[in-house]
């Protein structure tokens, strides 16, 4: 084996160029998968992030059938178990209560659609750090504070800023009219664009007035202590809560339709990364053919003077499995600083309002972070590694055949 | 002793498009310690002939009996490492393994072999100094001229000790000096390490070392000559 191992490393320098230009398709193969990987990764845990963590949050319980509706109908009794989760329920950091509808807000002629959510300013802040997203005005004071906050996206269209009076019109608990005119007292910037052009913030008591609910509520998001603790918490959840009454969601069950849209964009990705693979791919594959034609009368000789064939597949196997190495450590050890690079500096379309109104219609905001994560670094060099790997059996097929006297009649 | 012994072998390449009758029904015997000749004009059945007593090929018909054992008999890979324990090969050219030197190309018989390292070294050197490439020992095949590379080609395939020696017109491409050198120096391996020569050519300089001297022509030997030399 070590003779093997000798010849292959050897052999492999006997065309130094052809090996370095194979080394190096290798090498780039596998940075640029890996930064793909990283970006498309990074983009969409970005973009999860934005909703899960400015709004959603990972864990929502309603009542039964809410999530269906969003009827306000739908709601139940702000009861202290409920608010008290964290003490009952390991995982869960803060019980955020809410109660949110939709509405018309209206300020001068113009009119837009919105979500009006009702907030306990501190929990709410607990959890999505809503304080630290004001861009003006200043926060909730109170919850009983009779005024409003706007995502700007809202006080665009509706040209409205911190100090205008906004009238707010909806339908409320069984079928009230809801109507209420509110000062804009903050104005709060959401990274995700579908968030920031449909928010509207009212302290809890306000929006239950506004909506004719009194000490009901239509949602309570928790805050989770650690991600990864989803599942045990939804389970702890859904055996302790009367699930005839209540419904407790994750974010995946709760967005199906982000979680569909990055199946899609992933998809779409691993295709663009297979045509990448393949074409590599012939690269390798033109290298093999051409050191195994050249080397047919030698290849003759080690065989007629006892080499085995296995011993000589084997040996050119490695001598493959050598290149395709240097190619993919060079490729991974180069990708780690390139993808630090755009994970500290995104690439950023934001400065084009073009290219940014259309990620925003996909609720992208125009930042594409890669992700900087290991897994993706070693799973695309394995990748490659594998596919130069299965390439190389090819030699095995080709030594098997090969007849000695034929190889070495010239 | 008959190392070697061959009975009605009979070659046809295509027999199914343009049929090639390369060997028809050679019989021969070869003993122990032989400097044997095959002679004969290109495309008499030389190298056909001693790729089968090599075992490299298979006969259309005939057989080849080394030491006793009937090669037909053996599977393809008995065979093989039949041939890597018995048969020392050397060709016409291009015999060695461009990426080793000459001392790693000597010792890779033995190595497939798997001799103890101290004793393919030791032998190897020896051998090697004694076909004149002492101070040549770690030089590459292509820093070697072509009877330099013949040299370490037939080092090789003496080194492990093989029952005897088949090499195809090995001074086909060398030129008078390095022909005569090339010859001393099998001739003298003969004697002190006993071993077997069975050689093909169509040198009349070779041919007239040989001690047996078998003439093929057009597929049959046509003389069978032994001299005292
Ligand atoms: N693989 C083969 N296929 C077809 N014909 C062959 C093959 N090998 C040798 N021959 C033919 O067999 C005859 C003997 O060839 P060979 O044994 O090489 O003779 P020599 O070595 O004496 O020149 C020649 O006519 C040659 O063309
Ligand atoms: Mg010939």
């Amino acid at each position: 084996m070590e003779t093997l191992i000798v010849l292959a490393w050897r052999n492999i320098w006997r065309n130094k160029r052809r090996t370095l230009i194979t080394a190096a398709s290798i090498f780039f193969a596998v940075l640029l998968s890996t930064l793909m990987v990283s970006i498309q990764k990074g983009a969409w845990d970005r973009m999860e992030e934005n909703v899960v963590n400015y709004y959603f949050g990972y864990v929502q319980i309603h009542a039964k059938g809410y999530w269906q509706d969003r009827s306000l109908d739908l709601t139940f009794a702000a009861v202290d178990s409920l608010l008290q989760l964290p003490q009952w329920v390991s995982g869960v950091a803060v019980a955020v209560p809410r109660i949110e509808s939709f509405a018309l807000a209206a300020h001068a002629d113009n009119t837009t659609g919105v979500m009006v959510v009702g907030i306990d300013p501190v929990r709410e802040h607990e959890m999505t750090r809503l304080r630290e997203r004001m861009v003006a005005g200043t926060y909730f004071d109170h919850v009983r504070e009779p005024a409003l906050l706007l995502a700007d996206g809202v006080a665009q269209r509706l040209n409205a800023t911190v100090g205008d009076t906004v009238v707010l019109l909806s339908q409320g608990y069984h079928g009230v009219n809801a109507a209420g005119k509110y000062a804009v007292k903050g104005l709060v910037h959401f990274a995700s664009p579908d968030l920031n052009r449909q928010m509207v913030y009212l302290p809890l008591a306000v929006a239950r007035y506004f909506y004719g609910a009194d000490s009901l509520l239509t949602s309570i998001a928790l805050k989770v202590t650690d991600k990864d603790k989803v599942p045990q918490v939804l389970a702890q959840l859904r055996q302790q809560l009367d699930t005839t009454r209540y419904e407790v969601m994750d974010w995946h069950e709760m967005m199906p339709e982000l979680v569909e849209a990055r199946a899609v964009d992933t998809a779409g990705n691993y295709l663009m990364l297979l045509i990448l693979y393949l074409i590599v791919s012939f690269g390798i594959f033109g290298t093999i053919l051409m050191m195994t034609a050249e080397r047919t009368y030698e290849f003759g000789v080690l065989l007629a003077i006892g080499m085995k064939r296995i011993q000589l597949s084997v040996e050119v196997w490695l001598e493959i499995l050598f290149i395709a190495l240097l190619g993919t450590l060079a490729g991974f050890v180069a990708s780690f600083p390139v993808v630090y690079y755009f994970h500290r500096h995104p690439i950023d379309f934001s400065s084009s309002k073009e290219i940014a109104e259309t990620y925003a219609q996909f609720g992208f905001e125009p930042i594409f972070p890669a992700a900087f994560e290991p897994f993706v670094f070693l799973s695309q060099a394995l990748v490659v590694l594998c596919i130069t790997t299965l390439l190389a059996l090819y030699p095995f097929w080709k030594i098997a055949r090969l007849d000695p006297v034929k190889a070495m009649r010239h | 002793m008959i190392v070697i012994k061959a009975q009605g072998l009979t070659k046809v390449y295509n027999p199914d498009t343009v049929p090639v009758h390369a060997l028809r029904s050679v019989d021969l015997e070869v003993h122990q310690g032989e400097f044997t000749a095959i002679v004969g004009p290109s495309g008499s059945g030389k190298t056909t002939l001693l790729n089968i007593l090599g075992g490299l090929d298979r006969p259309t018909a005939g057989k080849v009996w080394i030491n006793g054992t009937d090669i037909s008999t053996l599977s393809e890979n008995k065979l093989i490492d039949f041939r890597r324990d018995h048969i020392g090969f050397v060709f016409q050219s291009y015999n060695l393994i461009p990426v080793l030197t000459a001392r790693e190309n000597a010792e890779f018989v033995m190595l497939l072999q798997k001799w103890p390292r101290a004793e393919r070294l030791a032998r190897t050197e020896q051998l090697l100094r004694e076909v004149g490439l002492a101070d040549k020992m770690d030089y590459r095949p292509s820093q070697l001229s072509g009877g330099q590379q013949q040299r370490v080609a037939v080092v090789r395939a003496l080194a492990p000790k093989p029952r005897f020696i088949l090499a195809d017109e090995p001074t086909a491409n060398l030129d008078s000096v390095s022909t005569r050198n090339l010859l001393d120096i099998m001739a003298r391996l003969n004697e002190e390490e006993r071993v077997t020569f069975l050689f093909s050519t169509h040198d009349q300089r070779v041919i007239e070392r040989a001690r047996r001297v078998v003439t093929l022509e057009d597929g049959k030997i046509v003389a069978d000559e032994t001299f005292d030399r």
